[in-house]
């Protein structure tokens, strides 16, 4: 459903995309992991066309994200984004931080789109949180509203951003808990993350990135049991040991 | 004078009164003017296109480094050469204070718009909002917030400022306080009461956006 095909990318002078390729089927849950700065956010802000890319190809659905007739907006309708820093409007409540894009882009009535934010927040658990403003919420009830958010635009699949590495460590899994239930329901994620404990439950394949390259892409089986490269190896024993 | 004669201060209301109708005109002509203007600017100087950026910051930081005064002056006595005809005290003030103002209005929403997080942009366009739709939905409700209380004082200022209509001969609040106290010797009087006038309208505005700041804060 999305392909990444030697795709390039700089800012300026620095490279921060070499030649990266990759494919996510249909309901298949990736994660990316790699050391600060090796390119994961880049790399998902190009998928769903947030950043330009210098060469390459990426095909989300059928439709080529850096072609000049794409249209954007609609594009990315479709894929839902979660950030590292959640991102709610501070000046809505939790009903219409989810109701904004489906009334707007998707020109869903009022009713129906408070309706289906209902049916959301119940299933993120924060149903008693409807009318509330987001900065009366901890950072995990923020995190699942915005999951919320993106799910109210019924997206054919989802991009994580490190989704849980602002929150403190007893809201992790409460997070954690909804996207494995969104992955059971058959959601295709790309999920940067450095939760291992979820990769290994959850993940089909993990993506190593280093400096801008994709360096190990593997079943999430072979990827913990016999990484391929060297630097691989030394990032799990970094991270696996604290 | 030797004591406050209410008679006497209410004889003179009228007149007073014509004055403040032209400091409150003078007042709102040059905020819309310079709002709009401000806005332009700011529009401008957050332009992607360089030239374009540097010419409006140009004019701001070149505005902002003048008097206001010379300003008026130089519509009040230079331009009339330049044209041919006099321009009149009163449309030199505004365009003065519209020129000077919007400069000032372009920096203060310049910082509030740039004052909401990039991150809230993406979010909006991740989402599948346009541009437009984010700015409006999105980074404008929030930077409106974070300038309100700017806006105001320099709203404040503006009020203030148009009293130096006083130097080319417009009769606003302060100079027909000033005519009517020469006029009957009552200057102390006259002066109390434009300051007492002033004091209140000031403060009755920065109390009524702290309240609307209550009521929209987060
Ligand atoms: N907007 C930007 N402008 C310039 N450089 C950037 C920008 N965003 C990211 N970078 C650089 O690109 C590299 C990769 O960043 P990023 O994709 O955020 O890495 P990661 O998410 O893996 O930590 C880093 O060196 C970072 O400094
Ligand atoms: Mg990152």
């Amino acid at each position: 459903m999305i392909t990444v095909e030697n795709v390039s990318k700089s800012y300026g002078a620095t490279r921060v995309l070499t030649d990266c390729s990759t494919a996510v089927a249909r309901g298949e849950i990736v994660v990316v992991c790699g050391p600060s700065g090796s390119g994961k956010s880049t790399l998902i802000k190009c998928i769903n066309g947030l950043e330009p890319i210098d060469a390459g190809r990426i095909v989300v659905d059928g439709t080529s994200v850096a072609d000049r007739e794409t249209n954007l907006p609609k594009l990315r309708a479709r894929i839902g984004m979660v950030f590292q820093t959640f991102e709610l409007y501070p000046h809505m409540t939790v009903t219409e931080n989810i109701t904004l894009a489906p009334i707007k882009a998707l020109k869903r009535t009022r009713a129906e789109a408070v309706k289906r934010a209902n049916t959301l927040l119940e299933r993120v658990g924060m149903h008693d949180y409807a009318d509330r403003y987001p900065a009366n919420l901890s950072g995990g009830q923020q995190q699942r509203v915005a999951i919320a958010r993106a799910l109210a635009m019924d997206p054919i699949a989802m991009l994580f951003d490190e989704p849980t590495s602002a929150l403190d460590p007893e809201m992790i899994n409460e997070v954690l808990d909804v996207m494995t239930a969104l992955a059971q329901d058959g959601m295709t994620m790309i999920v940067v993350t450095h939760e291992m404990g979820f990769a290994r439950r959850v993940a089909d394949r993990v993506v190593f990135m280093d400096q801008g390259r994709i360096v190990e892409d593997s079943p999430t089986q072979n990827f913990f049991e016999q990484p391929a490269s060297d630097r691989a190896r030394l990032f799990l024993s970094k991270i696996l040991h604290h | 004078m030797t004591h406050f004669d209410l008679a006497y201060v209410v004889s003179t209301l009228p007149l007073l009164w014509d004055g403040m109708q032209t400091t409150a005109l003078l007042t709102v002509i040059s905020l819309a003017g310079g709002l709009a203007l401000g806005m332009m600017l700011a529009v401008l100087r957050l332009s992607r296109l360089r030239l374009v950026a540097l010419a409006a910051a140009t004019y701001v930081n070149l505005i902002r480094a003048l008097p206001l005064l010379l300003l008026i002056f130089w519509f009040y006595f230079l331009v009339p050469l330049l044209v041919g005809r006099p321009v009149g005290g009163y449309t030199a003030a505004l365009i003065g204070f519209v020129l000077f103002e919007g400069a000032y209005f372009c920096e203060i929403i310049r910082s509030g718009i740039q004052s909401v997080r990039r991150g809230q942009i993406m979010a909006g366009l991740a989402s599948g909002l346009t541009y437009g739709q984010t700015m409006r939905s999105i980074v404008l409700p929030q930077a409106l917030r974070n300038m309100l209380p700017m806006l105001l004082t320099e709203s404040i200022n503006l009020f203030k400022g148009t009293a130096l209509v006083y130097v080319v001969g417009v009769r606003d609040f302060l100079t027909a306080a000033s005519v009517t106290g020469t006029r009957d010797n009552t200057l102390v009087e006259m002066y109390i009461l434009v300051a007492l006038v002033y004091f209140l309208l000031c403060l009755a505005a920065s109390l009524s956006v702290s309240r609307l700041q209550r009521r929209y804060a987060v």
